[in-house]
């Protein structure tokens, strides 16, 4: 039926949308979703050896910021880690 | 004060002629003094859109290499006072030029002209350096497909790379019913995307098949598309032009499948 379809159907904007924000950050960089990957991983690695965090809940993005100052963009490596505990964080501190 | 202008896209097809031949005309309408240069030698094309394919006697490759005097090849619109084309060279290819040349040309015309628009050719090889080799901005077109947007962003970066000091974004053939459905990127989400400076949207209309056909530009008639090129030249003059409305009245079907949805409104 026409009006289930146009209940349930997934948006094909969506998908060019999410389609292109992994493929502009691979053209960008000139480092591949495999290699982001191995990045996320040893971030996570490194970061757990000091601080308690989700590991399941990092996420490492290559975006572009607006240089105020000179009114042009650069890309930059965002990555976002929560940090489960607290307490922890501030004693294990070296 | 004059401004070299180019216009560009990397990839095929998504309405940069069109686009130059529009402004252009635009431009000229809003009466300022403007040559439109057709950087892309072999495969000439703006002559045509701007119905000017039967005065042709030099073209640019002329001017470069000094078989003629830069005004006897510039082509003189006669609907508009003030509007100049600069045919490029079919018979030759664009090792014919470097962007050294381009940009002595560019330097020369600045004396006579308000704004001098280069059409780019498709791709980033030579044809591309040449044309924003004496460029101040650059205004690039993409339509909300997947291919035009990546190729966009690649050459934004190009540009970026050269130190070109303004980069402003076109979307091109926009279909609003679309839009609204969820099956075409919004301008919102490619600016979003790309993350440069929105300075029009141009609605996909038949009448730009017909208006090549004739030879003769739409911008400034009363079509939405002629009022969107009428817009983008008065933003690039450096005038504060709201954004035209260019949402359809959606049928009353789509309205309910919309209410039930709580579909996001589509700003425009």
């Amino acid at each position: 039926m026409k009006f289930r379809y146009y209940l349930n159907r997934n948006k094909s904007k969506s998908i060019a949308m999410d389609r292109l924000k992994v493929l502009l950050i691979s053209d960008r960089v000139d480092c591949n979703p495999d290699m982001m990957e191995m990045l996320k991983k040893d971030l996570t690695r490194v970061i757990s050896k000091y601080l308690e965090i989700d590991a399941d809940a990092v996420n490492v993005q290559i975006r572009k910021t607006s240089l105020k100052d000179k009114g042009t963009y650069q890309a930059k490596i965002c990555a976002n880690a929560p940090i489960k505990s607290v307490s922890n964080a501030v004693t294990l501190k070296p | 004060m004059s401004e070299v202008i180019v216009v560009t896209s990397g990839k095929g097809g998504v309405g940069k002629t069109t686009t130059t031949a529009n402004i252009g005309t635009g431009l000229a309408k809003l009466g300022k003094k403007v040559v439109l240069i057709d950087t892309d030698i072999g495969l000439r094309n703006l002559d045509v859109v701007m119905g000017l394919e039967n005065r042709i006697v030099y073209h640019l490759v002329d001017v470069i290499e000094g078989n003629c005097r830069l005004k006897q090849a510039l082509i003189r619109d006669k609907r508009y006072p003030g509007l100049f084309v600069l045919p490029s060279a079919q018979t030759r290819d664009k090792t014919a030029v470097n962007p050294e040349q381009m940009t002595e040309l560019t330097q020369q015309l600045r004396d006579c002209f308000d704004y001098i628009i280069l059409d780019c050719p498709a791709g980033i090889e030579q044809g591309f350096q040449n044309a924003v080799a004496g460029a101040d901005r650059a205004l690039v077109v993409t339509t909300p497909e997947v291919s035009a947007i990546r190729d966009a962003d690649r050459i934004i970066g190009l540009l970026e790379a050269k130190g070109m000091s303004r980069c402003d974004l076109i979307v091109n053939r926009i279909r609003m019913d679309m839009v609204m459905r969820g099956d075409m990127m919004s301008m919102d989400d490619v600016v979003d995307i790309l993350a440069i400076n929105l300075i029009g949207i141009i609605p996909d209309d038949e009448r730009i098949v017909i208006s090549t056909n004739q030879g003769e530009p739409v911008a400034g008639d009363d079509s939405k598309v002629g009022q969107a090129f009428m817009n983008i030249c008065c933003r690039i003059m450096g005038k504060e032009v709201p954004f035209m409305d260019l949402a359809v009245k959606r049928r009353f079907f789509m309205r309910f499948t919309g209410l039930l949805k709580k579909q996001r409104e589509v700003r425009s």
